[in-house]
């Protein structure tokens, strides 16, 4: 038997009846970086959260270092060593960096007892968060206050915190979703360093190419079962894929043919101080249109600026061939124009409203009859939209924030189109969806720009861009520095441009 | 994550205002015998009414994620004008009434006004106009009272129709209203939708300012209903009236099951906050408790309404 660190045996968990977890099992050698693999709601999160001592299980046990951790708490699975990275970082921005990565623990550093009352001495964390910090290779000074570091760099400092916490096990969500693929690099080096020293990681991503680069051994969980444990080496993406939604996808990125009309909208010279400059592209009727580019390229800057949420500073934005002025969000719905965010949370959904007050909020000029609401006309259109989306709800009055996420991501995009655009927007929209949403996402953009919609797809993956669009604009730092066609586009050929 | 063990308290959060009024209600029909007579419930119905009106108010600003502390300013100044040209044999009756409806229109529409433009929080906006209404009353007034007024206009808070207090009219009618504007108009969904998120509302198309504005102007023309209504019952303009009026109403809306933090609440819940602050007072009025416990009661009232919400909201 080799040296596990971690066994977790038939883990069960159910939720008012319903299974969340059934009969889980995992071993994590030490120094291995295991691989979580599962749709939303496959149970990866309630594993974690039953792992980290945020809820008990109902049956099943975990072995730690060869000891039960039967009823500990998160404060004492992370003083037994087992630290998590949550996908939304969890830090005191006000506090400096070694301020967060000694929090809740500032007298044991000196060894003094008692809680609350007493001098704190800043130096001491100041220099035990140096040493911890030039151990993992991070040019950050702990003097720092949290809040003027990048994502990455406060992830960073997170495994720092576990690091000096003396964590054996790292579980890291979604460590990549918001951080550039520079530092994804250098993530990448800190998790290889980390298993050198003999840290073990469970890793839990949606992006299939990391999986393939970082972890030596792969479990996929479906519908709350353990499906199987795999060598990384064992598995391609099509068959781990297969594993997770537990049928063959094949072809991912839907076949179209767009017969490309007349032109929608076409952006001239547009610019805006420091985000970009000197765009220039013209989307038609039925044609989609790929922004591609690194994090801080200006993609979701340019797309801001189309929809009038951001003012531009220079150049000019024409529908149909006629200049336009948009500096609201209203003026671009107005002029037919639709922006899906790549922020659903932030910028598309009311999380208190129901799928119906979410999906009809941009139409109410439909719904109404003058100051009242068209309950009636609302209702058709609701269900209506459900439908045509196959929105998975128990019932239109259901709060969206109970929906998956791609369900809600289907709520956002029933909203715009519910408006009537002729064009729409579409950043990111397969961020955070699983992979069977996401296959029902592309044949929808796709039947959409069938129906003569034009579309501008924003996307940081590669695949994505290259299987769905018509053209493609290439970004970099803000400027535009390719615009490539669906055949001479390869995965190397946009790369090349977007580091250009 | 599907909602777990606080099933029970969430029901309970739900609808524990509903219940824990009834309770009391009951509770007191026995233990009280005065509590439940037709003359005695009338009396908790003038006196709620208008704590009512302005909770109505609030109830608006603060689904939108706002806050309106200036009610209590507004009651007094719209108070004064009403009274000002409600001398007997001087103007029609309309007049006083438009006055002072005006002056709480205006007053509510310079603190949206103020909000909107200004990007300034309505908590600072609206402690500065609270203190800037009290001032105008002071000076509209000459820092008098204004009383010798009309009996038509008085009766607006002492008569009674078909022996209904005309204050209860006013308050079952202005319930109504509210109620429909929030749930059936258009306006009312862009409140919930400004509350819950205001980007995401503003990324819909929907014009948030033009929605605060009309949020606060609301609020100040109930506020200026409660004010006249004030007047008249006491049958005097007074500019030092209403001080304190703000937190009882914006207390009636938490209680309600109101959200601080904006995209909940409903005018039922509001009603019923107010009606549980009057039948409380009402109560331990009737049992001889002097107010400085009544105080101590409510407070921990609020306190307690605010728990049971949070125990809602667990899912």
């Amino acid at each position: 038997m080799p040296d596990f660190i971690l066994t977790v045996n038939q883990l069960s968990k159910s939720f008012s009846g319903v299974k969340a977890l059934d009969n889980v099992s995992l071993n994590l050698r030490k120094g291995e970086v295991h691989a979580l693999m599962g749709e939303n709601g496959a149970g990866k999160s309630t594993f974690m959260k039953v792992l980290i001592g945020l809820l008990a299980p109902d049956s099943g046990e975990i072995i730690f270092e060869g000891k039960n951790l039967h009823d500990s708490n998160v404060g004492e699975t992370l003083k037994k060593g087992i630290s998590m990275i949550h996908q939304e970082i969890l830090i005191v921005p006000e506090l400096t960096v070694a301020q967060n990565i000694f929090l809740g623990r500032e007298k044991s550093v000196s060894g003094k007892s008692g809680w609350l009352w007493g001098w704190l001495d800043d130096s001491e964390i100041n220099e035990k968060s140096e040493q911890v910090l030039k151990q993992l290779g991070v040019d950050i000074s702990p003097k720092t206050k949290m809040k003027y570091l990048s994502v990455a760099q406060m992830q960073m400092v997170e495994i720092a915190k576990a690091i000096s916490n003396n964590a054996k096990v790292i579980i890291m969500d979604e460590p990549t979703s918001a951080i550039s693929d520079k530092e994804v690099e250098m993530l990448f080096k800190m998790i290889r360093d980390l298993k050198a020293k003999g840290v073990s990681i469970i890793y839990i991503s949606h992006k299939m190419d990391e999986i393939f680069r970082i972890s030596d051994t792969i479990t996929v969980l479906r519908d709350g079962k353990y499906i199987g444990t795999k060598n990384a080496t064992e598995l391609d993406q099509n068959s781990l894929i297969s594993m997770m939604v537990g049928r063959e996808i094949g072809q991912m990125f839907p076949e179209g043919n767009t017969a490309i009309n007349e032109e929608i909208l076409s952006v001239e010279n547009l610019g805006k101080k420091g985000k970009f400059s000197d765009i220039n592209f013209a989307v038609h009727a039925g044609e989609i249109v790929g922004l591609s580019g690194l994090m801080g390229a200006g993609r979701t800057e340019i797309a801001r600026v189309i929809f009038g949420l951001d003012k531009s500073d220079e150049g000019m934005i024409s529908i149909s061939g006629e200049t336009v002025q948009i500096n609201s969000p209203l003026k671009a719905l107005k002029n037919g124009i639709g922006y899906v965010s790549e922020d659903r949370k932030g910028l598309g959904l009311i999380p208190k409203m129901s799928v119906k007050d979410n999906i009809t909020l941009s139409s109410m000029n439909r719904h109404r009859k003058g100051i009242f609401i068209n309950t009636k006309r609302e209702e058709t259109a609701t269900a209506q939209m459900i439908a045509d989306l196959r929105i998975k709800t128990s019932g239109m009055d259901q709060k969206v924030t109970h929906l998956s996420g791609g369900n809600q991501q289907k709520v956002v995009i029933g909203k715009v189109l519910l408006a009537a655009p002729q064009l729409i927007i579409l950043d990111e929209p397969t961020r955070g969806v699983d992979v069977g949403a996401k296959f029902e996402i592309y044949k929808l953009i796709r039947n959409l720009a069938e129906n003569g919609m034009a579309i501008i797809l924003i996307s940081s993956e590669l695949p994505e861009i290259l299987g769905m669009s018509d053209r493609i604009v290439v970004l970099s730092k803000g400027r535009q520095t390719a615009l490539l066609s669906r055949q001479e586009a390869t995965q190397e050929l946009i790369m090349k441009y977007a580091v250009a | 994550m599907p909602p777990t063990q606080n099933l029970r308290l969430t029901k309970f959060g739900q609808y524990g205002i509903y219940l824990a009024f009834l309770i009391l209600c009951i509770v007191l029909a026995f233990s009280t015998p005065r509590f439940f007579t037709v003359s005695n419930l009338l009396i908790i119905g003038t006196q709620v009414s208008i704590n009512a009106l302005l909770a109505f108010g609030v109830t608006f600003v603060i689904i939108t994620g706002g806050i309106d502390l200036s009610l209590g300013s507004m009651v007094a100044v719209t108070g004064v004008v009403a009274a000002t040209f409600a001398h007997p044999d001087t103007y029609p009756l309309a007049v006083p009434l438009l006055a002072g409806l005006g002056a709480g229109l205006l007053f509510g529409a310079f603190n949206g006004l103020v909000i909107t433009k200004s990007k300034v929080p309505p908590f600072i906006v609206t402690l500065g106009t609270m203190t800037i209404g009290r001032g105008l009353a002071l000076i509209l007034s000459k820092g008098r009272p204004i009383s010798n007024l009309s009996d038509s206009f008085n009766f607006i808070g002492g008569g009674n129709i078909f022996g209904i207090p005309f204050p209860i009219i006013i308050l079952i009618v202005a319930f109504i209203v509210c109620a429909v504007i929030l749930n059936k108009t258009v306006l009312g969904r862009y409140m919930y939708a400004v509350g819950g998120n205001e980007p995401a509302a503003r990324a819909s198309g929907i014009r948030v300012g033009n929605v605060k504005m009309w949020v606060y102007t609301i609020c100040g023309i109930l506020s200026a209903m409660g004010g006249i209504l004030l007047t008249a019952r006491i049958t005097t303009g007074q500019p030092n009236a209403g001080a304190g009026f703000e937190l009882d109403a914006i207390a009636a809306a938490i209680i309600g099951g109101t959200s601080t933090s904006g995209g909940t609440g409903t005018m039922t819940g509001t009603l019923i906050g107010a009606l549980l602050i009057g039948v409380i007072s009402n109560s331990l009025d009737l049992l001889n408790v002097t107010s400085y416990y009544q105080q101590v009661v409510m407070g921990v009232i609020i306190i307690g309404a605010v728990v049971l919400d949070g125990f809602g909201k667990k899912d």
